[in-house]
């Protein structure tokens, strides 16, 4: 049973979040402050950790770049900030992804299933992938459509494919995504970028103008949902 | 009520101003009397210990005790202010401490001798040249105040104790001093008395006037100036009771007051004139004005004179008369004119003092204005057969305003030339032709170089053609006696010509002066109607006055507290850099003019006029003169004071406009808040209430609600949850927006994704619209605020789908233009509402009237504020097919930086 950190200080917010996780099976532990949020991630080894950045001690901000130190648990933001630099600084500051208050219990239970796929000792992991109606073998590299023809990436297209698969479901920053794929030193090529991304989504789209897979996050990144039971998230 | 009962609104005009001037101002208590030694300060400070024997708070601000035993004895046991050390000419004397009395603020303040004149040139200098000001300001600043004060010190009657004693007082009070006094205590003592204290040393006699002090005190003189003095108090009792009569309409009819006019002309005993005018005035209970006129008579006089015509007006005014200063040709008809534009009854000139041949050509303005002024009275006073009033006018009369030497070369000129066209026509002519030659040259000399060339031209004249034409020839004996006729006549007209020629010239000159003044007035009204804001106003003015007056000038605006500072628009060469800031401030205080030329501080370098405004003083005008004595002609005195007026007028005219300018945004802020608060209210409560309602219906347990029933209820909060948080993130947006700093995340971002996003965003809330996309392949990158530009996607796609009906087809659709990419959002629904498309891109403003849609009417106006961050724009419009059509038009370039 999955363990999840809920580190909130608003009672009824926490309350609402045990019922929901507890719904779907998941475990809760709660933590009102950051430092005791510190405690209950060493102590709980929790397989996700849920973090509100307005506590009481400190900014939330800060108990993501500490729990980072020692563990690469997926960590998920649930804040009432909306600013786009907020998101980016959680997000760089070692954040998997970023749910905006109000949030919609779909979505919110959606991104904690990609948290925990993204989890390493997760046994959802598996070697493939599948996107709409492409089915992409991760192993052997190879892609299929629901014909059975096959579809041909790119190298790059294939590695940038690879890394928004990796974190299926949570948001990928440009940047992030730029580092992997091209290196470090390319970071402000946002245009290369955006084409292979256009040129992914001609492949696996069935109408590119209204992207379902590839989603853009403006101002932050992609996000690649596979599944297609997954209700497109209305983030922002 | 009939006609006649009519009160004069003049006169309820000056009751009530003076009403006005009474409210919070001290009251004025003189002890009066005929002369020294009948025991004014004696009576005063008796009084002054009688109301402290009752409570009252009494402090002597400044008594002389001229070392009299009984005076000193007085001051006893009474408060007393210390006397200000004044250094003067070496000497420290003791002066009245205005300061430390107006900081004492006693509840009666004792200031002996009111018609003291204050030490100008002492160190520290006065603030006022005579005590009578210090008491005003003291009355002003509401203080009661006791004074004493002698019959001969009062300013109209300055002739009649001059006449009567033979000395000439130099200290002198204006009558309106007395006549505003709330109280005048007269102390009486028969002469005889009076002569019995002098003998027994009990009456101060200053050293220095002790020989005329002697004539001074006889006793006819003593029971003259007693006469007067009773008569005073009496005319003033007479006085309070017919106020008291007219105040009382009923009882007695109005009657409109008497206005006459006072003409001071250039050559007429004017002080004795002026000091008539005001004891005609108070005879006759009538207004005065007093009027100079600026004929080109005048204009030739030396400067010296005219500027005695300055003291002469300033006199009149401290006598309480208006006084005016006309142009024109003439004074009598100048006079006449102003006498029938003002209702005037009556008018008062001088007899002219001038005889002799003159009076045959030339009539004086009394003659003229006697054959002229058939509906008006004429007064012709006759000077005084002492008239020490009348100096030395005539030596100065003819003097030029500078003598040209070379006129005269000139004029020796013309008779050398006359005589060579003599010489050369003597055979053929007969000598009187030649004398024709010489009379030409004579009017040459007269029409162009003036008189005194002129003269010299026609006596040379005489000369040559005595010396070469009359026999016997190279003499200056003359034959026949028929030449003299010649030389006269000669003289006449070269004089005639000389004399015309110069009335013309002065004529010109005196209009020339109006026009330049009329001009500069104009060109500084023109120029600060043409400008706003108060900085640059101060700027022309400044400008302005320094040229106009040869001057430095400043303008200091009161701030918050009313303290005034010199605006930060006094710089550049014309600026007065450092007005005193004292004087200015009590100019601002005071609504007075002060400094040079004035009666406050007239030792000061610099002019300080208000700039008075209808509604309280806005300023104060510091013009430093480099000609001192040029600015205190009265014509430049009224000219710098139209000026300060003009520019008063346009700063308030600038201060009412940033009133208005306050008022009309505090009234949209009103306004909008107004909306605001009935729309959030209106979008907040519809939501809350299904909220509450629908989950208190869910926490009920008793409530046996099937599944369905709870699902549908669990979903009416989820939506208007929803709908609430847009409404939320809509003015939380609008207020980031309007606070102005909303720091762009700009990128280069292909429109394609941005769409796509906005899309993935709003498409659960599209319902049954079809929304379709229809994009270009190559589009140019634009340079935006990714989440902004999405954010304005999605509000006009939300915009079409609340505003059209299901089924309502939506068009997505991108342009790429020059330098600019057009997003459009397009509908073939109902269209835009009837009215103005860019109303829709005001807050709170929905297209129609319908309640049932949520959203605050935010959307656009937000749309609009992200494409105006972007430097673009948004632009509604209907389609020629039917339905709505929406623009957001974005650079394609980037801003440079």
């Amino acid at each position: 049973m999955f363990r999840i950190l809920v580190v909130e200080d608003d009672a009824d917010i926490r309350r609402v979040l045990r019922a929901l996780l507890e719904a779907e099976g998941y475990r809760v532990v709660e933590a009102d402050s950051a430092a005791r949020a510190l405690v209950e991630s060493r102590s709980h080894q929790p397989d996700v950790v849920l973090v509100d950045l307005g506590l009481p001690d400190r900014d939330g901000q800060a108990l993501i770049r500490d729990v980072r130190r020692f563990s690469s648990v997926p960590i998920l933001v649930l804040s009432a900030r909306t600013l786009e630099t907020e998101k980016i600084q959680a997000l760089d500051g070692g954040a998997d992804d970023y749910v905006t208050k109000p949030f919609n219990s779909g979505e919110l239970l959606a991104r904690v299933r990609a948290a925990l796929r993204r989890n390493a000792r997760s046994p959802e992991r598996s070697p493939s992938l599948r996107i709409g109606s492409i089915a992409i073998d991760l192993a052997t590299r190879e892609a299929r459509g629901s014909n059975g023809d096959a579809v041909h990436f790119t190298p790059l297209e294939y590695r940038l494919l690879v890394c928004l698969a990796r974190a299926h479901g949570l948001v990928v920053t440009r940047d992030q995504l730029i580092g992997e794929v091209w290196g470090p030193d390319r970071m402000d090529d946002t245009r290369g970028l955006r084409a292979y991304v256009k040129g992914l989504r001609q492949k696996l789209e069935p109408d590119p103008a209204r992207p379902r897979y590839l989603l853009t996050e403006p101002g932050l990144g992609y996000r690649l949902v596979a599944e297609q039971d997954e209700p497109a998230p209305a983030a922002g | 009520m009939t006609e006649d009962l009519r009160p004069d609104p003049d006169q309820l005009l000056a009751e009530v101003k003076r009403e006005q001037r009474r409210a919070g101002r001290g009251r004025l208590r003189i002890f009066f009397g005929a002369t020294a030694g009948v025991g004014k300060t004696y009576s005063m400070l008796e009084a002054a210990r009688g109301v402290r024997a009752t409570g009252a708070d009494v402090v002597v601000g400044y008594v002389e005790p001229h070392g009299r035993i009984e005076t000193e004895r007085l001051l006893e046991g009474l408060e007393q202010l210390p006397p200000l050390p004044v250094l003067y000419r070496g000497i420290t004397r003791r002066e009245f401490d205005l300061d430390a009395a107006l900081r004492r603020r006693a509840g009666i303040t004792l200031v002996d001798e009111l018609a003291h004149s204050n030490l100008l040139e002492g160190e520290p200098a006065p603030r006022h040249a005579k005590r009578w000001q210090d008491v005003e300001e003291m009355l002003e600043a509401g203080l009661d105040v006791w004074t004493t004060l002698n019959v001969q010190h009062l300013e109209s009657l300055n002739d009649l104790v001059a006449g009567i004693t033979g000395v000439r007082q130099q200290e002198t009070v204006p009558d309106h001093v007395v006549e505003d006094a709330d109280e005048i205590e007269l102390i009486d003592l028969p002469p005889d008395d009076l002569l019995a204290r002098l003998k027994a040393g009990k009456v101060y006699v200053p050293e220095q006037v002790g020989a005329a002090l002697e004539r001074y005190f006889r006793k006819p003189n003593l029971i003259a100036l007693r006469e007067l003095a009773l008569r005073q108090t009496a005319d003033r009792v007479d006085a309070a009771a017919r106020e008291y009569v007219s105040r009382e309409p009923v009882s007695r009819p109005w009657l409109a007051r008497d206005r006459f006019i006072v003409g001071v002309g250039p050559d007429e005993q004017n002080e004795e004139l002026v000091r008539f005018g005001k004891r005609f005035a108070d005879a006759l209970d009538a207004e005065w004005l007093v009027v100079s006129v600026e004929t080109p008579d005048l204009l030739r006089l030396s400067q010296e004179r005219r500027n005695q015509r300055i003291d002469v007006l300033r006199l009149a005014e401290s006598l309480g008369a208006e006084t005016v200063t006309l142009d024109g040709p003439s004074a009598a008809v100048a006079l006449l004119q102003y006498a029938r534009t003002r209702n005037v009854t009556r008018i008062v000139v001088g007899r002219p003092t001038r005889g002799g041949l003159r009076r045959l050509w030339r009539r004086s303005t009394a003659e003229d204005l006697l054959r002229a002024a058939h509906d008006l009275d004429v007064s012709v006073i006759a000077p005084r057969a002492n008239g020490a009033m009348a100096p030395a006018a005539r030596t100065s009369r003819l003097e030029p305003p500078g003598i040209h030497w070379e006129r005269f070369g000139y004029a020796s000129l013309i008779t050398l030339v006359c005589t060579g066209i003599a010489a050369l026509m003597d055979p053929f002519f007969s000598a009187t032709n030649l004398v024709m030659v010489y009379l030409l040259g004579a009017a040459i000399a007269g029409l162009r170089y003036g008189r005194a060339p002129a003269v010299l031209t026609a006596v040379l004249n005489i000369a040559c053609f005595n010396f070469f034409f009359i026999e016997p020839r190279l003499t200056f004996a003359v034959s026949d006696a028929q030449y003299v006729v010649t030389f006269v006549v000669m003289l006449v007209v070269a004089l005639t010509i000389a004399t015309l020629m110069a009335n013309v010239r002065m004529q010109t000159r005196v209009a020339g002066a109006r026009e330049r003044r009329t001009a500069l007035l104009y060109g500084m009204s023109r120029e600060l109607a043409g400008t706003r804001g108060t900085a640059n106003m101060v700027r022309i003015a400044i400008r302005h006055v320094a040229e106009s007056f040869a001057s430095r000038a400043a303008v200091l605006l009161p701030d918050d507290a009313g303290i005034v500072q010199v605006a930060h628009a006094t710089e550049g060469e014309a600026a007065y850099a450092a007005p005193d800031q004292s004087i200015a401030q009590w100019v601002h205080d005071h609504r007075r003019p002060a400094g040079l030329g004035t009666d406050a501080l007239p030792g000061a370098p610099a002019i300080y006029l208000p700039l008075e405004g209808a509604e309280g003083n806005l300023g104060v005008l510091a013009v430093l003169p480099t000609n001192r004595r040029r600015i205190l002609l009265p014509e430049q005195r009224h000219l710098l004071e139209t000026f300060a007026g003009q520019v008063a007028l346009a700063l308030e005219r600038a201060q009412l406009a940033a009133q208005a300018e306050s008022a009309r945004i505090a009234v949209e802020t009103e306004s909008l808040r107004n909306t605001l608060l009935a729309s959030i209210s209106h979008d907040l409560r519809t939501p809350l209430a299904v909220i509450s309602g629908a989950s208190s219906a869910l926490a009920d347990r008793e409530l046996a609600l099937d599944p369905d029933a709870r699902v549908a209820l669990a979903g009416s909060i989820a939506a208007k949850a929803r709908d609430m948080s847009e409404l939320v993130s809509n003015v939380l947006d609008l207020l980031r927006f309007e606070s102005g700093r909303v720091p762009l995340r700009r990128d280069w971002e292909s429109v394609d994704e941005l769409v796509g996003a906005a899309f993935n965003k709003v498409e659960a809330r599209l319902g049954g619209h079809d929304v379709e996309v229809r994009l270009p392949a190559e589009l140019p990158a634009v340079h935006v605020d990714a989440a902004l530009v999405t954010q304005a996607i999605v509000n006009l796609l939300e915009n079409a789908s609340k505003h059209t009906p299901p089924g309502t087809h939506v068009r997505i659709l991108a342009e790429a233009e020059d330098d600019a990419l057009r997003l459009v959002v397009e509908d073939d629904g109902p269209g835009l509402p009837p009215g103005d498309p860019e109303l829709l891109f005001a807050k709170f403003q929905r297209g129609r009237s319908e309640s049932d849609v949520p959203g605050a009417g935010l959307g656009l106006a937000i749309c609009r504020a992200i494409a105006e961050a972007h430097g673009g724009r948004a632009r509604a419009m209907n389609r020629t097919g039917g339905g709505a059509r929406f623009e957001l038009t974005l650079p394609t370039k980037a801003p440079s930086p």
